[in-house]
């Protein structure tokens, strides 16, 4: 029954049978990606955020059929490139509960690739749309900082 | 909970104008306030392959089509030139990157919302909307329609030389506004737009010339004080009708000033 | 120990599991249950307050998908609380899984369980429910002994009042008043104080009921286990006080229940309340089948468990010359609809406010009143009652300040208490054994350059750059009433698990235990493990909250450590044959220096298995008959634009006392959080309610959590005193962070405008009208 679409998730093609109004969020999760997190209703906290043919959007808020033969990348196909950075984070203590983190790392990785060497306020922009309660987001900015930093040599 | 039965792909705008003519199926755009909506629909009309996710650039216009991201038009180097830098100012705030990769021009325009920095913005250029049905109508027409079942497929601003600021304030950083302020210098004629009053965007008419003798520091006051007088106001959960009026004398003020260059 | 001798301790080490947090691997409730749970729906009250006249679910069970719907006639009749402190709880028992009287907006009416959310759902619509509307109480200054009494029932109590082990103490609760709680503490004499001073001055504060606003919604699943008992996995700061109050709701036996803690994203206090464990453990109970309720953000704003809204008036007596002599205290709070943790919260505005002016105190009196009302019922929020607290008493002394011409650091240095003290207006009355406030407001006032950014500033353009301060005090656990638990074994490998009952929020609780277990036992941390608690394999903790974690658990783990380190002696001297006293224990070795004999942790794990000499794991709780308070000093500088009323946090400088702090970048963090969450409730967030009582900020697009760009920039540093009850001199950190920021921010916005402002948020339209006003 419903709607066949087929993802290119992470890297390899999933084909699935969906509703048609299920969301990309609840496609991912349906399909093992426990990294996208769901922290409202309304696309205000981030907390869903993925790179839907390589741009970071709302998981949250896009309907699953709208990603049929496009390219979803979660957090869980961007490993390598999160772990480059996300030691520096955790230097910090900045991750806090944890929950949030998963958007926020998508949304850095989106960053770097759109601007590799941004300074504090271009970062602070950019990822405006990623709440988070815990941390204050004084830590989050330091530990990027000091990556960028540490990438300079 | 947003539900509805069919996903339609139109294949053309015809499909998608002669299906959207049924009240309970709907164009989905970027989807972003729509997804809120609770009714339940029996089609939605995804018009994602009909060609309308481009930025066109001619000697005398940009064309934006309706599936064009606010992210889109935000990043296009030749449109953030001839605004002198004032859409990124208009759009920055809009919740975060993510939401601004999804919402479109099209959807934002054409909900025709109060509180709409795009509306309050474009409202502010010499710009038009093209509908499917509708043919090409001036924005400062259309932001004064009522809804109905025809499509937006772009938007057209003409290059008309000028200069442009955009304002407004928040209770909070990427909140929806408490008051739009677009101000503009267009071929020599200075347009004033303020949107989020709550209501929508309106254009504040020179009518009693007060900027005729060009921007003064007491041409703009006087402007300004004419602007709060004139431009209703009411109040919601973000402010007061009280507070929204002098913010209009206030940001139409600081707007006119930057404008000149008496800042 | 002294500090600079540590190892581990006092050291920023990553936390445990952070990387992997960061790489968003499975940790949640919703990521680690079961795929194959049914979903849990509530239907709720549309009035806030009503009787259901008749409720019919015929229809909507018809749904294909629908497994069951619950109404009021399904569930027990034996009333509790969910309030998630020790038992007995401080509360009234005056809830019922579903009540025939419905009591707020929100409250629930029918529990749905189906195969789907979108079938729930749509057999939510289906139940056809006619209420008796009645009026509701919506103004909580209006509450008491109003003709609308929000609990009438008959089998309504206050098991806590009766209890032996209550001390006589009572809430001073009256359901016929619609009070919740009340009383009087008080030392000295204030009216005659007040007589013989050269200023009073009385002002009313108040601040509203903000949401805590965790990322993570409230989360729980439940399932029969093969044990045929209730298996609860949930979001919850409290798994011993969830389960006692899910026996007790569900009337089943405790031993019959089992809870369980995955990570908790994020819980500031909201996840101390059982709140989304009952309904989904109820439809397991009654289907048998796995259940899962993951509450949208809208049901965490409206049906959860905020912050009291509170007013506080205070009245303070001084001389000319800035002396404190004395102060009056009273706070009227709303509880909401239900009881809950409203007379310890009550507790906390008086008692961990009143003593930051300690030092020319003569005397105090501090009288509270809580009542009941149809809005949503309040919960636990970090600073608890203190934030309210410290909010009314430091804008006090800062318009006291104003008002004798005095800098409001200087004031605060004549009065504020110092070592040594006796904290008489403290709950329990406190000496103040280990007290760094005086130095936190001199690192304070140097670090944040208070005497440049103290005056009133012309930016041009109608804005202007001031500054304001602020101090806090909070506690480290309830004394008495709060144990810390934790079981340590040693491994076959020569590392050692920790095995405890508290939750790490996201504040490094879990490491700071291990870094403790790695001093203790000198090794590196990574040779710690740390579980995720459950009912049956934890030692009895009493949970997340309070403050507790650092001081009262950490002073378990310690106890524990040493235990388990003279049963490593004890087990080598056996082993060596020699005296337990010519035995040390060094750096995961026993050594016998006499007869030159070493033996590892792990090969004495592997003796002891052998031969049985003693069992290589500890079981150790601690109780605090004191609570060490931290101090702290905030320090505030702001952009205001006059003509706009926008409010820029320019840098927001702390120096926390929280003793030695374990772990100083988590310390940090924890600050820079508690700071951010306060710049939101100081300017803008705000709750409203429409007048038939419904939260109109209930999502994340109207209740405004600040963004990055709203905090500015923050600088903590640590001023330190050594906490002789603590674990290596510690105190806690958790909840001070938050009380600082309204009342500096407050105090800046009246340098820059003229204007004091009492009412929490100070919304940019607030600071515009208010100084128009005033000209």
């Amino acid at each position: 029954m419903g709607l066949q679409i087929t993802v290119n998730l992470n890297g390899k093609p999933v084909t699935d049978f969906i509703d048609p109004d299920t969301t990309l969020y609840q496609f991912l999760r349906e399909h093992y990606c426990y990294s996208v997190k769901c922290g409202c209703d309304t696309s205000n906290c981030g907390l869903c955020t993925v790179l839907f043919d390589g741009r970071p959007i709302l998981s949250c808020s896009c309907l699953a059929a709208r990603a049929d033969g496009h390219e979803v990348y979660t957090l869980e196909g961007l490993q390598e490139e999160a772990k480059e950075f996300i030691g520096f984070i955790a230097e910090q203590g900045a991750e806090q509960c944890g929950f949030c983190n998963p958007g926020y790392v998508v949304n850095i990785i989106a960053l770097l690739r759109e601007n590799p060497d941004p300074t504090d306020e271009e970062i602070k922009e950019y990822l405006a749309g990623n709440l988070c309660r815990c941390s204050g987001y004084e830590g989050q900015l330091r530990g990027i900082r000091n990556f960028l930093n540490s990438r300079k040599g | 909970m947003f539900t509805f039965k069919n996903y339609v792909r139109a294949k053309s705008l015809d499909e998608a104008y002669e299906l959207n003519k049924a009240r309970t199926n709907k164009i989905i755009a970027g989807m972003m306030w729509l997804r809120m909506s609770s009714l339940p629909l029996q089609n939605a009309i995804d018009i994602s392959d009909l060609g309308l996710d481009k930025i066109e650039q001619k000697d005398e216009e940009f064309s934006f089509g309706a599936m064009v991201t606010l992210r889109e038009i935000e990043t296009y180097k030749p449109f953030c030139d001839y605004t002198n830098g004032a859409v990124i100012e208009a759009l920055h705030n809009i919740v975060g990157v993510q939401f601004r990769n999804m919402a479109t021009i099209g959807g934002s325009i054409w909900s025709r919302f109060g509180f709409s920095d795009v509306m309050t913005f474009f409202a502010s250029l010499d710009s038009y909307v093209e509908l499917y049905k509708g043919g090409i109508i001036p924005m400062s027409d259309f932001i004064k329609t009522k809804h109905d079942n025809d499509i937006l497929t772009r938007i057209i601003v003409k290059k008309v030389p000028g200069k442009f600021i955009y304002k407004s304030m928040r209770n909070q950083k990427t909140d929806l506004p408490v008051l739009t302020c677009a101000v503009s210098c267009l071929a020599g004629n200075y347009r004033v737009v303020i949107g989020a009053r709550p209501g929508r965007a309106m254009i504040i008419n020179d009518e009693k010339n007060l900027l005729a003798g060009g921007l003064t520091e007491e041409s703009i006051k006087n402007f300004a004080a004419y602007a709060e007088g004139v431009t209703p106001t009411q109040g919601n959960m973000r402010a007061s009708a009280a507070y929204r009026s002098h913010l209009v004398g206030v940001l139409v003020e600081r707007s006119l000033k930057e404008l000149g260059g008496l800042k | 120990m002294k500090t600079e001798e540590l190892k581990v301790v006092n050291k920023s080490v990553k936390k445990i599991q952070g990387e992997s947090l960061l790489l968003g691997k499975p940790a949640f409730t919703d990521d680690v249950a079961p795929s194959d749970a049914l979903t849990v729906k509530l239907l709720k009250s549309p009035y806030a307050n009503a009787i259901i006249k008749t409720i019919n679910t015929s229809i909507a069970k018809k749904v294909p998908g629908v497994v069951d719907i619950y109404t009021w006639e399904d569930v027990p009749k034996n009333r509790f609380t969910t309030n998630g402190l020790t038992y007995p709880e401080p509360s009234a028992y005056d809830r019922l899984i579903l009540d025939r009287h419905l009591r707020f907006i929100g409250d629930p009416v029918a529990i749905i369980v189906a195969e789907t959310e979108k079938i729930a759902l749509k057999a939510m619509k289906l139940i056809k429910v006619t209420y008796d509307v009645l009026e509701p109480v919506i103004d909580f200054r209006k509450a008491k002994d109003n003709k609308v009494i929000v609990h009438p029932e008959e089998d309504w109590s206050v098991p806590f009042d009766t209890h032996t082990s209550s001390k006589g103490a009572t809430l001073g609760a009256d359901q016929k008043r619609n009070l919740v709680a009340s009383g009087v503490h008080s030392d000295g004499d204030v009216d005659s104080v007040f007589k013989t001073c050269d200023v009073v001055l009385e002002r009313t504060y108040s601040m509203k009921a903000v949401s805590q606003t965790p990322m993570e919604n409230y989360t729980t699943y439940t399932k029969i286990d093969k044990m045929g008992n209730l298996k609860v996995l949930s979001s919850t700061q409290v798994i011993f006080h969830c389960r006692r109050i899910l026996a007790k709701a569900l009337g089943i036996p405790v031993s019959k229940l089992h809870v369980e803690r995955p990570r908790i994203g994020g819980g500031f206090g909201a996840k101390g309340s059982v709140v989304s464990e009952i309904y989904p453990a109820f439809a397991t109970l009654k289907t048998g089948c796995p259940c899962k309720m993951v509450y949208t953000r809208k049901e965490s704003m409206t049906i959860g468990s905020p912050r009291h809204a509170t007013d506080v008036t205070v009245r303070i007596g001084a001389m000319n010359d800035g002396t404190i002599r004395a102060i009056d205290l009273y706070t009227l709070l709303n509880a909401g609809a239900y009881s809950e943790q409203t007379f310890t919260v009550a507790l906390l505005v008086g008692h961990k406010s009143i003593p930051l002016y300690t030092a020319n105190l003569e005397a105090y009196r501090f009288a509270f009143e809580a009542v009941y009302t149809n809005l949503e019922s309040s919960g636990a929020y970090r600073g608890y009652g203190a934030t309210q607290g410290t909010f009314a008493v430091e804008t006090i002394v800062n318009e006291l300040a104003d008002k004798l011409g005095i800098d409001p650091v200087e004031i605060r240095n004549k009065n504020m208490v110092r070592e040594g003290m006796l904290m008489k207006s403290y709950d329990d009355v406190e000496m103040a054994n280990a007290c760094a406030l005086d130095r936190c407001m001199e690192h304070c006032k140097k670090m944040f350059n208070w005497d440049e950014k103290y005056p009133v500033r012309d930016m041009g353009s109608g804005r202007v750059r001031t500054a304001g301060v602020a101090m806090s005090v909070q506690g480290s656990g309830i004394p008495g009433r709060d144990i810390g638990g934790a079981t340590l074994k040693a491994l076959e490998d020569g590392t050692f698990s920790l095995t405890i009952g508290v939750a790490d929020l996201g504040t490094g609780s879990d490491t700071i235990l291990a870094q403790m277990v790695a001093e203790c036992m000198e090794c590196d941390i990574d040779r710690i493990q740390v579980y995720d608690p459950g009912t049956d394999f934890s030692p009895y903790d009493s949970g997340s909250y309070a403050s507790a974690g650092t001081y009262v658990t950490g002073q378990a783990t310690v106890t524990a450590c040493e235990k388990l380190k003279k049963i490593l002696r004890f087990t080598g001297a056996e082993a060596f044959d020699c005296n337990l006293a010519d035995v040390t224990y060094a750096k995961g070795y026993v050594e016998c220096k006499k007869n030159n004999l070493r033996m590892s942790v792990s090969d004495l794990v592997y003796k002891s298995q052998n031969d049985f000499l003693h069992p290589l794991q500890v079981t150790e709780q601690y109780t605090a008959h004191i609570s060490p308070p931290p101090y702290m000093v905030g320090m505030v500088e702001i952009e205001l634009d006059k003509a706009t009323g926008h409010v820029e946090i320019l840098d927001y400088c702390a120096v926390v006392d929280c003793g030695t702090p374990i772990n100083p970048a988590l310390c940090r963090i924890q600050t820079e959080g508690g700071l951010a969450q306060a710049i939101g409730h100081t300017l803008t967030e705000n709750v409203t309610y429409t007048e038939a009582g419904q939260i109109m900020e209930s999502s994340l697009m109207q209740y405004k959590i600040p963004t990055r760009l709203d905090v500015g920039k923050m600088r903590v540093e640590f001023e330190s005193s050594y906490e002789p009850t603590g674990p290596f001199g510690a105190k806690s950190i958790g909840e001070i962070t938050i009380n600082t920021p309204a009342p500096a921010i407050v105090q800046a916005i009246h340098r820059a405008t003229g204007v004091w402002h009492r009412d929490l948020p100070v919304t940019p339209e607030k600071i515009v009208m208010s100084t128009k006003e005033k000209n």
